[in-house]
């Protein structure tokens, strides 16, 4: 059902001795919107750049529709690309730089007006033809650079943080834009940020990058609720590490965990358990519930941070074994109890089967801040 | 007392940069023969002027000169700039510096040893050696004013070119060049004017079957300063200015 337009197989890339790319495989398939999501320097960009046929890998092949791209120029790839900093052509008017691709294709003059024209109202910049780039907001100029990236009716868009120059309000008109535009044109978007909340509203796939190395590759659901490892859990969305040691592996599909000293009963991981084995219990923000602290269930602690967030109330609660947890709980008006203060005793407890269990892994040296490659 | 101090400044900076430049103007339409007496207006320096064939010569063989030169070093050293910038590879670092020596050195070191040159390889001195010692003391000029224009310029232009299907050359040809346009202009004008009134290094390589206007402007000033020279004066700061105002001109046409 799902055709894959471009792969990508064992691609290695180092830059200066360092490896940006580690062999790395992945199938982007016929229309659907896939997002590269990672920290600085994780590889992201040299990615999207090799596709674009910018960069080129020291190992690996990159096909499209079973054409081998690896070694052909920018100029001769059926892919456009939509850079950070929009790259329009400063010397050019709007129709000019929309019509550069088509002109190098040697399109007929009344075609290419028409084709330009299209292209111009699609992005609602019909009455800015003659402006020359500087001459237009930043939000405007990003669509222009869409525009023209569109107009030659690629196989594959490439964009590589498009939005991030613009501020927080048009950055979300834009995101809607171009689920938009996505849609109308049917053709595969691959987008490249850092933006976590970017990735999840945007996107049919994710990609988690980090070290040239895919950590996960899954719908935004799957990434958010079963993250693959703790780095994909930490990097996307806020997340409670809580320790636990198995208890008990029962016969059934269960196990029993101790978590500060509640047994608790959860299914079965995809990872091999065994009695007195520690691994760690995910819960994120919105799945823990804050108690009164007479209750019976949960783990006593008291709050440290209350932040007034609107549609929700976010907590900090210390545990009294030290361990920070934060809370997103929605405004229940029927309950008189749901607004602790300050230094206030609670409990914390949460909805069960709505936790996440990864195993516990070698702790690995901290991380050096690497430039974006 | 304080507010005055600054203005009389200013005055005597301005008086001290454009009285001597008035005089000459005023003086070239003097219809006396003296520099120091004023005997009514007059366009008879103009007219010795144009009838000193010599002189009308000279400033051909100048202007001439100049244009080759600015064209010739414009085009090397747009490349070279483009090299430098674009390109990594071995010895970059000391290109680079060698062309700040040429243009740090003294003129009359680059004089005698263009001078030692041309002899020892036999060139007959004359428009040739004249051009070749030109386009050398321009080169660096120009190389370092479109650098510092490539500098500013976004690397992604020439990948969005290419991205949309334009070659390496198509992507120069209409990317690159109309943007360092006005760097290449302005490298021009700079070899242009370096050229046209370039005094220590033309003494040397310049020979007898071509003469130039700074030269001779020199001899004549030796054996006594004539009114022509004003107006020979008058014409070259005329000239001068139309070509300044033609070059902001074009600079402000580019950036609409």
């Amino acid at each position: 059902m799902k055709q894959t337009l471009l792969s990508l197989s064992n691609l290695t890339k180092q830059f200066d001795g360092k490896k940006v790319l580690d062999s790395l495989d992945l199938e982007i398939f016929d229309g659907e919107f896939i997002t590269l999501l990672g920290p600085s320097g994780c590889g992201k960009t040299t990615l999207l750049r090799m596709m674009a046929g910018f960069e080129h890998p020291d190992e690996g092949s990159i096909t499209l529709g079973g054409q081998d791209l690896t070694h052909t120029p920018p100029e001769h790839r059926p892919l456009n690309t939509v850079f950070q900093n929009y790259a329009l052509f400063p010397h050019m008017s709007v129709f000019d730089n929309v019509a550069y691709g088509l002109k190098m294709e040697k399109r007929p003059k009344e075609e290419i007006q028409q084709r330009v024209e299209e292209a111009l109202a699609m992005v609602q910049l019909e009455d800015f033809a003659r402006r020359k780039p500087h001459q237009l907001s930043g939000g405007q100029q990003q669509r222009v650079a869409i525009a023209r990236a569109v107009v030659k009716r690629p196989k594959m868009l490439l964009l590589d943080e498009p939005l991030s120059a613009l501020d927080f309000k048009l950055r979300r008109t834009m995101q809607v834009e171009l689920k938009r535009l996505q849609r109308e044109l049917g053709i595969t978007f691959v987008f490249v940020t850092h933006d976590q909340e970017e990735a999840l509203s945007m996107s049919d796939r994710v990609v988690v990058l980090k070290g040239g190395h895919i950590q996960q590759l899954g719908t935004p659901r799957e990434v958010y609720e079963r993250p693959a490892n703790l780095f994909t859990a930490r990097f996307v969305g806020e997340t409670n590490f809580f320790p636990g040691r198995v208890d008990a592996a029962n016969g059934d599909d269960t196990i029993t965990v101790d978590v500060f000293g509640l047994k608790r009963t959860f299914r079965k991981p995809d990872f091999p358990v065994k009695e007195g084995q520690g691994l760690h219990v995910l819960l994120r923000p919105e799945d823990i519930r804050v108690l009164a602290p007479e209750d019976e269930d949960g783990v006593a602690g008291k709050i440290v941070e209350r932040n007034y967030k609107g549609s929700t109330l976010d907590s900090v609660i210390h545990l009294e074994d030290g361990t920070e947890v934060l809370a997103s709980e929605f405004f229940d008006e029927d309950d008189p109890t749901f607004d602790y203060r300050l230094g206030e005793p609670v409990k914390v407890s949460w909805v069960d089967g709505w936790e996440w269990l990864l195993p516990t892994e070698p702790e690995a040296l901290p991380e050096e801040e690497g430039t974006d490659a | 007392m304080n507010r005055w101090l600054p203005r009389t400044y200013l005055t005597l900076v301005y008086l001290l940069l454009y009285v001597p430049i008035v005089v000459l103007v005023v003086f070239s339409f003097n219809e006396s023969r003296t520099g120091y007496e004023w005997g009514g207006l007059s366009l008879r320096w103009y007219e010795a002027l144009f009838n000193n064939r010599a002189m009308v010569q000279a400033m051909w063989n100048s202007l001439w000169l100049a244009l080759s030169a600015a064209t010739v070093s414009t085009l090397i050293g747009a490349l070279t700039a483009l090299a430098l910038h674009r390109y990594r590879f071995r010895g970059k670092k000391v290109l680079n510096g060698m062309l700040f020596i040429v243009m740090m050195s003294p003129e009359i070191v680059l004089a005698i040893s263009l001078l030692a040159l041309f002899l020892l390889v036999g060139l007959q001195l004359g428009y040739v050696s004249l051009l070749l010692a030109h386009v050398t003391f321009c080169l660096p000029f120009v190389v370092i004013t479109v650098m510092a224009r490539l500098s500013g310029f976004d690397e992604r232009l020439p990948e969005a070119a290419r991205d949309l299907g334009a070659s390496d050359f198509t992507m120069t040809r209409t990317v690159l060049i109309p943007v360092i346009m006005p760097a290449l202009l302005a490298g021009w004008l700079l070899g242009f004017t370096l050229s046209l009134d370039d005094v220590v290094v033309s003494t040397f390589v310049s020979g007898p079957s071509y003469e130039i206007l700074p030269l001779r402007i020199y001899s004549m000033v030796r054996v006594g300063l004539k009114p022509e020279v004003n107006a020979l004066g008058t014409l070259l700061l005329v000239f001068s200015l139309v070509m300044l105002i033609l070059s902001q001109w074009i600079l402000l046409r580019s950036k609409r």
